[in-house]
């Protein structure tokens, strides 16, 4: 086996200026979930189709399985870990806990990241935009009405 | 009654925990010191093994084991619930796509997939079956030795089992009518989000096992067996799973992992890719002869059924599948005769396990569409022709078993109003109407223990695994309306063999009714004592005081239960804990071995439209009612219904797993498998229950998160037929497929 290459890079992550020292060949999911102990973020198909390890990238909702970890030197990162402040949830969270969601939860991380992405750039989104802004994200819970409930509701707490 | 208690939709209990990203799933539990694993599967299905050189493998840096047969005890370990048919790994030969050959275990994720790679099996493929007419021709190879089987007259064959039940004489009942057609239903796989994952780890003399799996106490059974160790030196740790739906009921790679952690003396960890995981688990696909025969009015005269069930090359809990949903194959109608034959049929393929529905969605497809084929040459209404026949409440529909449940014309009435059965179908549309019918538990055992706290806070223990049912929040809710507790001061224990009670298994949505019933009987413990500390801090007669809705009433008057529990406890303080046991026996006699606990009774109704030009079908409404006994969590049923409704539109419209000539999954991964997203939701979908306080569980409930799955395929295929003309046979109703009927329409 070939030694792997490493590389230094420096991102920030909900928030706190990380610098580390990574594989070139790990993924952003990767880095996060094994060398940040930061597991909200899921990992399913890892080829960009399930949604699961969906976070922010400098505000851009991206598949985090999808990006090297490299590519994200520089970037400012937020994970579901940095939706709540304070101990107080964001309004997207509260919503999917008052709507009921969440079932068996794995997806929500992603879920709740492509939903933070959607309102960010259209805040009084359609039933329509919801479901087109989280087509990416697979439920097999299959909890999309509540999840589309949810995401309705949180936009409209956040521009009462 | 308490804010939290029955009938009210509690928020989740562990839903902050998943809307944060703290819930711990499988793959988020950090081992220190864990050797990573890494299988080695061969691209073919069935395959004679020659050798297997490790040697390069072993060389890579950070590598402990590569683990092939060789190195396991001899004759190499077999397991399985039904039959212990499955070996540890591949013995001789593989028998499907993606059997593991061996496995690596090393420190990093890296080392062990380059590892992996370097592992060379020399191997010889080999003819093989991967239908039914293949599997059942007596020129094809078998897949199980005839070994396997002593004794068993159809050891020689790849049939495993037939199922025959049955009453009246079908040869004999006279029909006005006999609709004779065959269905199919493909394989599909469960595709819950977080693909399947295991740890292993020496703890003294025994074994520490990790495993998002749904019956751990199965689980503990099985590896105390295997290991040659007790239960009690067995332990089973069960996260909540990130989804189930049936494939992770029974074990499959736990033994594995817990040879390689006694070989290294370390833990190791093992989380598939999701398309490893498709390779592990399926649901059973079915190819199903009705015949039914209907007297001219609509009223039935016989039912005939041959189902051919293609399970896979180990048989997991699929030939289970095929006996008990076989069993009600003829659903909730009055039919003077019947005739059921199905069989469970190997083949070079992934083992089919327990998939939400266990079976009753590939009968419930063949039958109601055979209904909808007599109603059409008869001239009767589907509905109506329905009503005719089904049962009555505490009607039988198999002679001496268990009667109807419940009042179930109500469901299907709630339906077609729903659907506006009765108002004109808009040009260009069709709408479908379809009954499912399943059974709960045919035996099962629960305990559990409930702590009542000083401080007037509570904490249950289950053994049930809470993978997104919800269960944790019904039983705090069984806590909350018996003792009076806020959900926020009550915890819920599950997933650790050390720590909870037994339990038999969370399967056939017994867990509100079966465990349910074991925590209420807890509760009822911790009543009973604070009766008793009442009457000894009152200095009266316990007749004389009740314990409900969280106080303690007396004759003059009632009292908190914190307050009597702090007095009663005394300077000391302490606890109070309840027992609760709930236990329904089998019956030997019974061709199922019990009979069923609940019905899980469900109406799915839809209107669609299909386009002409692309066969692409669009629902502009679905409707599913089910008769839930009573709504414990009415969020928390709507949640089930509608993702069991919008699961079930996957098989029916987009989802089947597809092999090659040799037995490859062609469509392995979420790329090329589609299951439904957000926007391949109907225009508009509608549950709605049915409550009548009729169910066995605590305050009336049944067990309700499977129904609304079962009835789907028939209801959409009878609206694309009346917005179409076109019978189709075969799921899923793909675009192809439909613009394929269109264009074969006389």
């Amino acid at each position: 086996m070939m030694p792997a290459a490493a590389m230094a890079m420096a991102f920030t992550v909900n928030g706190t200026v990380r610098t580390l020292e990574v594989a070139t060949h790990h993924t952003l999911l990767d880095v996060l979930r094994d060398m940040l102990d930061l597991t909200g973020t899921k990992e399913c198909c890892a080829e960009g189709e399930c949604g699961a390890c969906t976070l922010l990238v400098d505000g851009r909702s991206v598949n985090s399985c999808l990006m090297l970890a490299v590519e994200a030197d520089g970037s400012e990162i937020t994970t579901v870990e940095g939706l709540a402040s304070n101990g107080e949830l964001g309004p997207l969270q509260q919503a999917f806990l008052d709507k009921g969601a969440a079932q068996c939860g794995f997806c929500i991380p992603g879920q709740l990241m492509s939903a933070q992405a959607l309102l960010a750039r259209n805040p009084h989104p359609t039933v329509e935009e919801v479901h087109d802004g989280l087509v990416g994200n697979l439920c097999r819970c299959a909890g999309y009405q509540q999840i589309t409930e949810a995401v309705l509701a949180a936009a409209e707490s956040v521009n009462r | 009654m308490s804010a939290d208690g029955a009938g009210v939709s509690a928020r989740r209990v562990g839903g902050h925990e998943r809307v944060t990203g703290q819930q711990e799933y499988l793959a988020d539990i950090r081992q220190p010191h864990a050797l990573h694993v890494k299988l080695v599967a061969l691209d073919v299905a069935r395959a004679r093994i020659r050798s297997i050189d490790t040697t390069a493998a072993e060389q890579v840096p950070g590598v402990s084991l590569v683990m092939t047969a060789a190195d396991l005890p001899q004759p190499v370990p077999r397991f399985g619930p039904q039959f212990q048919d499955r070996p540890i790994l591949a013995v001789g030969e593989t028998k499907y796509h993606g059997e593991p050959v061996a496995a690596v275990a090393a420190e990093t994720k890296d080392a062990a997939e380059a590892a992996a790679r370097l592992v060379v099996v020399e191997h010889e493929v080999l003819p093989a079956v991967f239908s039914v007419a293949e599997a059942l021709d007596s020129e094809s190879p078998l897949v199980q030795e005839p070994g396997m089987r002593p004794d068993d007259p159809l050891a020689g064959t790849n049939t495993l089992r037939e199922h025959r039940f049955g009453w009246g004489d079908v040869d004999t009942e006279s029909a006005d009518l006999v609709v004779d057609n065959s269905y199919t239903f493909p394989i599909v796989t469960h595709f819950a989000i977080e693909p399947h994952g295991f740890m292993a780890a020496p703890d003294g003399d025994g074994i520490v096992i990790w495993s998002a799996i749904q019956h751990p106490y199965l689980l503990q059974k099985m590896m105390a067996k295997l290991l040659g160790m007790p239960l009690a030196s067995v332990r089973v740790l069960a996260p909540d799973p990130g989804g189930a739906f049936g494939g992770k009921q029974n074990a499959k790679l736990e033994p594995l992992l817990a040879f390689m952690a006694l070989h290294t003396g370390r833990p190791v960890r093992l989380i598939l890719t999701l398309e490893e995981t498709f390779q592990a688990v399926r649901r059973s696909s079915a190819e199903i002869t009705v015949r039914t025969g209907f007297v001219e009015d609509g009223t039935l005269a016989f039912q005939d059924i041959e189902a051919n069930f293609l399970i896979g090359a180990y048989v997991d809990i699929a030939d289970r599948v095929v006996g008990k949903s076989s069993y009600l194959g003829c659903g909730p109608y009055r039919t003077p005769a019947a005739r059921i034959l199905a069989r469970a049929i190997l083949s070079h393929t992934t083992p089919s396990t327990a998939f939400r529905g266990f079976g009753i969605p590939q009968l419930t497809w063949a039958r109601e569409a055979n209904l909808d084929e007599g109603a059409y040459v008869l001239g009767i209404d589907r509905l109506e022709l329905r009503l005719r026949n089904l049962v009555g409440e505490g009607e039988a529909f198999i002679p001496d078993d268990t009667p109807a449940d419940g009042d179930w014309a109500q469901s299907v009435r709630k339906a077609a109003e729903l659907i506006k059965w009765d108002s004109p179908v808009p040009p260009g549309r069709g709408r479908g109407l379809a009954i499912g019918l399943k059974s709960g538990p045919t035996a099962a055992l629960s305990y559990s223990t409930v702590r009542l706290l000083a401080d007037g806070s509570g904490v249950v223990y289950s053994g049930t695994s809470d993978m997104g049912q919800g269960a944790r929040t019904i039983f705090a809710q069984i806590v909350a309306e018996e003792l009076g507790l806020p959900l926020d001061r009550i915890s819920v224990v599950m997933g650790d063999t050390a720590v909870v009670p037994y339990d038999q298994q969370t399967s056939a949505s017994r867990s509100s009714v079966i465990m349910g019933t074991a925590v209420l009987r807890a509760c009822r413990e911790i009543q009973a004592q604070l009766s008793e500390m009442a009457s000894r801090l009152h200095g009266i007669e316990t007749s004389q005081i009740v314990v409900e809705d969280g106080v303690v009433r007396l004759p003059d008057g009632e009292v908190s239960i914190v307050e009597v529990l702090q007095q009663g406890l005394g300077p000391l303080g302490g606890e109070l804990v309840g027992n609760g046991e709930m236990r329904k026996e089998g019956d030997p006699d019974h061709p199922l071995g019990g009979s069923a606990a609940f019905f899980e009774f469900n109406c799915a109704a839809t209107e669609v439209e299909v386009d002409q030009e692309t066969g692409e079908t669009l629902l502009h409404r679905y409707v599913t009612v089910s008769d839930v006994g009573r709504a414990m969590n009415p969020i928390q049923v709507v949640g089930q219904d509608e993702g069991a409704a919008i699961m079930g539109l996957g098989h029916t419209l987009m989802e089947h797993i597809i092999l090659d000539e040799s037995g490859r999954i062609q469509n392995l991964g979420a790329i090329d498998y589609r299951i439904p997203t957000s926007n391949d939701l109907p225009l508009e979908l509608i549950s709605a229950s049915v409550e009548n306080g009729d169910g066995p569980g605590p305050y009336g409930i049944k067990g309700i998160a499977e129904g609304a799955l079962l009835a789907t395929a028939p209801a959409v295929a009878g609206a694309v037929r009346e917005a179409t003309g076109a019978f189709i046979r075969d799921l899923p109703l793909t675009p192809e497929r439909v613009w394929q009927a269109l264009q074969e329409r006389p």
